[in-house]
């Protein structure tokens, strides 16, 4: 039985989806079998991330209203062959999933993949409490930055409440991932520090992943970061991540501040 | 260069308003839930003792900007006490 990971947070654009398909990326490199399902009904964006947009044919809700099966739907990524995709619906909202549909793929999904990583939508409706309803763990991703941290901690009251392992009173797996983390404005005290963040969310610590521009590069490549710049500390702070997701005790790395190329020079100078 | 330096560092002033702020959205919205579950138990308990129709048991907490007040008031009918001595 595989394990259902929601990525969620609340607030719309700090990466939820970036995040879904670096993880997944990395789950797969390390030969896990990976599904990725976009909750994002009508927004679907995890399809261009993964740049597989122009392959969709069939998608959730099809595969909910019976006009697919899903194994149709699945699109399998073209680099990485245990990673997969099921795209949500561009043109249906999201009324049209349902929870015995949704609760139907999930349990399918978990007999055949190691890992079901549901990528939520913003928000605190429907389509995100569906997106929580069957996790084991969340990802609860986050930004330094006071709206981003209040938004999770309305989200992890709901994952202790709206899902369905709360309902059954067994414990649901919580992190938090710190994105967009910009090392010389926390040192500045410019930035809530990982300290404050961990502290009021009271959730361990999943990564930091710094703010860098290979991400923006990657999505316009169609790649996972993990994937277009292995390399990049970006990618690395999701490739360790994803490695603590699968239980592995990883030493956190907080990034540091990259000396800029003006900085080097003034220390030269100096 | 005092100015400066003060201007800078919000970081802690973004703490400790979201620690003000979590802390009385946690309030908010756990009292409802609260409530409901502290009425639930005490009814367990008295009924452990005697028996009570749950309409006759209140629980109602309010809240001042320096004080938090619960009450619960339970009516027991005299017939249900007499019962109980025997």
């Amino acid at each position: 039985m595989g394990t259902v990971v929601v990525v969620t947070s609340g607030k719309g654009g700090v990466g939820k989806t970036t995040s879904t398909a670096a993880l997944g990326a990395a789950l797969a490199k390390s030969g896990k079998k990976v599904a990725l399902v976009d909750f994002d009904v009508g927004l679907r964006n995890l399809d261009l991330v993964l740049g597989a947009e122009r392959r969709v044919v069939f998608d959730f809700i099809n595969v909910i209203q019976g006009q697919a099966q899903l194994p149709q739907a699945l699109i399998r990524d073209k680099r990485l062959e245990t990673l997969f995709l099921l795209p949500a619906s561009q043109t249906r909202d999201k009324d049209a999933l349902t929870d015995e549909g949704v609760t139907e793929v999930m349990s399918s999904l978990r007999q055949v993949f190691d890992y079901v990583i549901c990528d939520s939508p913003a928000g605190i409706e429907r389509g995100a409490i569906l997106a929580m309803r069957h996790a084991d763990a969340a990802v609860v991703v986050t930004n330094p930055e006071v709206s981003s941290v209040r938004d999770s901690d309305r989200i992890i009251g709901m994952l202790d409440s709206k899902t369905l392992r709360a309902e059954r009173g067994e414990p649901i797996q919580k992190h938090v991932l710190v994105t967009r983390y910009d090392p010389a404005r926390a040192q500045r005290g410019e930035m809530l520090s990982i300290e404050d963040v961990t502290e009021i969310l009271a959730l361990p610590l999943l990564g930091i992943v710094p703010e860098s521009q290979a991400v923006l590069q990657a999505s316009n490549l169609g790649s996972p970061i993990t994937l277009a710049e292995p390399d990049s500390s970006a990618a690395q702070a999701y490739a360790d991540a994803a490695r603590r997701l699968t239980g592995k005790k990883i030493p956190m790395t907080i990034p540091t501040q990259k000396k800029s190329f003006l900085g080097g020079l003034f220390r030269r100078a100096a | 260069m005092l100015r400066l330096f003060r201007r800078r560092r919000s970081a802690p002033v973004a703490r400790e308003r979201l620690k003000v702020l979590l802390e009385h959205e946690h309030a908010e919205l756990g009292r409802p839930d609260l409530v409901a579950s502290l009425r639930e138990e005490i009814l367990a308990v008295i009924q452990k003792h005697v028996s009570v129709e749950p309409e006759f048991v209140r629980v109602s907490a309010d809240r001042t900007e320096n004080m938090s007040t619960l009450s619960v008031d339970i009516e027991i009918p005299l017939e249900t006490l007499k019962a109980a001595a025997a």
